[in-house]
């Protein structure tokens, strides 16, 4: 492991609570304690606790307002939390922007909404954070973002600009934008929301390779498909809260909280 | 009523209701009254503009040496005038004087074009390096051409330069310096740091709420005030950074609209791959808010060309007042519509140039978003 990246890990031994003490051997990725998060005096986390281990697929669903997005945009500090720790693979996040930068470089994400940079070309996306913040030289880090264009199948595509494409293959983009930069853990947050119905398949299909590769992943959606497939676990957000947290057979077969039954009802 | 309702299939359009006869029908003669205002319109063209043509092209005066010529037929346009005062009126006082140098500022206008034209070229290597060396050498190229101290040709001081050149100089070391402090002032006023942003905003709303003539007025008047006295700044210096520090209020007005504009997902993207703030700013927001504010960006510039004229208040001599000056000499007394229509026309053909350019831009940098 890169020990530069990572100057928390050999000495961070904090237990993770909850349920998944059998693996504890495995290595903790995501480290968030009692985390608490307001706008202005609307408290959107409420003493939000979560452990993410080396290769783990958790999924968080819950209905909209519940917190899902902004958990999973604390994670890489896009939104900041007031109270509580996260520390993700060692490095904890505070206002300190070098630990920051830090995180952003391990962590990818894939919006709902794709966010690709629409002056660029589909490759251009996909070399720019390489080239600058990684410092890869320009051949190799277009190298490298063919490689992942073709294994997303739209490497045809790599001179084109981003509004020349549809919306899963846009997404598939971002995803393949995300990989470039060899993330460690990979956010997604509602990645299959804004497309149209033929599209979201692509889309997961995507996402449930990655998964088989052993990438630990934090996938905000609804797609209980995905989540009963893929995910080691599934979280169930309301009012800030994490309400349900459990193996897919039991989130969905026995939920125990009367909120999950609710929403799971309205949803399947 | 139950009756399933059958459309028949539409019919073409009536030939009276497309085409030449069809847009006349429906603009022109639509109602009586614009009927009456178009036949109106017609009548008053119809005396009028053979009336311009006859002046300014049929009867006017193209040759000759002195008003001799003008003066034996003054139903006619007097071009002879501009021909004859043609050096002073495009390069000021000193060259209108030396014939034999004005191959200075011409060279100077060739490299410019030939710069400007290979700049232009769409698939150009280096092409960012090149311009930004024409960017910081042409200017001191421009300067010891005009000048001549440097290569050792008899001097035209600034203060004698003029005409279109003055006008030229002043507008584009105005735009290309405001630029680049634009840019800066835009991104301070949407800064996160207080100290920044206050100084942004107080530079921005100073300047845009004070008249260039104002500035410039100042400039003169003022600065030399507050130096002590011996300092003398050059004239054409001191029109130059208050022509600057004005545009550059006006430029980063126009930017921030731009900047407004940007989705914050591209920030969020842009956080998330760990790019820093300046990384960011020049890779992913700069690119599409210049982009956004080309139309304002180049409404400012076109209002800076045309206000140069305002220098004459520190007793320099654009374009417009060098034409105006030439008529009101003694040799040329009494022809000052030419110069105004000739002053206009040049005015005209430059900002309709920039123009017709920064929608081209707009087109070619367009990427179906």
């Amino acid at each position: 492991m890169n020990t530069k990246s990572a100057p928390l890990t050999d000495t961070y031994r904090h237990a993770p609570v909850g349920h998944h003490e059998n693996d504890l051997e495995k290595r903790l990725m995501i480290d968030i304690r009692d985390v608490h998060k307001w706008y202005g005096e609307f408290h959107a986390l409420k003493a939000v606790n979560l452990q993410v281990h080396k290769g783990e697929r958790i999924v968080i669903c819950g209905p909209s307002g519940s917190g899902k997005s902004t958990l999973i945009r604390c994670i890489n500090r896009l939104e900041e939390h007031q109270r509580g720790d996260i520390i993700v693979d060692g490095t904890e996040l505070t206002n300190d922007i070098k630990h920051i930068d830090q995180v952003r470089r391990e962590v990818g994400m894939v919006f709902q909404h794709f966010n690709l940079f629409p002056h660029l070309t589909v490759l251009e996306n996909c070399t720019l954070a390489p080239i600058w913040v990684r410092n890869t030289p320009r051949a190799e880090a277009e190298e490298t973002a063919r490689r992942y264009l073709e294994r997303v199948d739209i490497l045809e595509q790599a001179e084109k600009y981003p509004g020349q494409l549809s919306g899963g293959q846009q997404q598939r983009v971002a995803i393949a934008r995300s990989l470039c930069m060899n993330p460690r853990i990979m956010l997604f947050d509602e990645p299959t929301s804004a497309l149209d119905p033929e599209m979201i398949k692509e889309v997961l299909d995507v996402m449930v390779e990655l998964a088989e590769e052993g990438m630990t992943m934090v996938v905000v959606t609804h797609e209980m498909g995905f989540a009963r497939t893929v995910a080691d676990s599934v979280i169930f957000m309301d009012q800030g809260e994490i309400v349900e947290y459990a193996a897919p057979e039991e989130f969905f077969e026995n939920p125990k909280n009367e909120r999950t039954r609710e929403f799971l009802g309205q949803i399947l | 009523m139950t009756e399933h309702h059958q459309p028949l299939p539409d019919l073409p359009p009536p030939i009276t209701s497309t085409g030449v006869i069809g847009w006349m029908r429906q603009h022109l003669f639509s109602s009586p009254l614009n009927i009456f205002l178009t036949l109106l319109s017609l009548y008053v063209l119809s005396i009028i503009v053979p009336n311009i043509i006859n002046w300014a092209f049929i009867d006017a005066n193209w040759t000759g040496t002195d008003r001799t010529v003008c003066d034996a037929n003054p139903n006619g346009a007097c071009w002879t005038f501009i021909n004859v005062r043609l050096n002073q009126i495009l390069f000021g006082l000193y060259y209108g004087q030396h014939a034999d140098q004005i191959w200075r500022p011409i060279t100077a206008f060739i490299i410019l074009a030939g710069l400007v034209g290979l700049l232009l070229l769409p698939r150009l290597r280096f092409k960012a390096w090149l311009g930004a060396g024409v960017l910081l050498l042409y200017p001191f190229v421009a300067f010891a051409l005009i000048h001549g101290e440097w290569l050792g040709l008899p001097v035209a001081n600034s203060s004698q330069w003029g005409g279109l050149m003055l006008t030229f100089i002043l507008a584009s070391v105005g735009i290309v310096a405001a630029l680049p402090l634009g840019i800066l002032l835009a991104l301070g006023r949407r800064s996160e740091m207080p100290l920044v942003r206050a100084f942004s905003v107080t530079y921005i709303e100073f300047w845009r709420g004070t008249p260039l003539i104002t500035v410039l007025f100042m400039a003169s008047v003022m600065l030399p005030l507050f130096f002590p006295s011996g300092v003398e700044f050059d004239k054409v210096m001191r029109a130059v950074i208050g022509i600057t520090l004005f545009q550059s209020a006006y430029t980063a007005e126009a930017i921030r609209g731009g900047l407004q504009a940007i989705p914050r997902g591209q920030y969020e993207a842009a956080d998330a791959l760990g790019l820093g703030y300046w990384k960011k700013t020049i890779f992913i927001i700069l690119p599409q808010a210049l982009k956004i504010s080309i139309p304002g960006i180049v409404n400012s510039f076109i209002e800076l060309f045309k206000d140069t004229s305002l220098v004459s208040i520190i007793g320099l001599l654009d374009l417009l007042n060098m034409a105006q000056t030439a008529s009101r000499s003694i040799e040329w007394k009494g022809y000052d519509v030419e110069a105004y229509i000739f002053a206009a026309m040049l005015f005209w053909i430059f900002c309709y140039g920039i123009s017709r350019y920064s929608q081209h831009l707009e087109k070619t940098l367009h990427r179906g978003h």
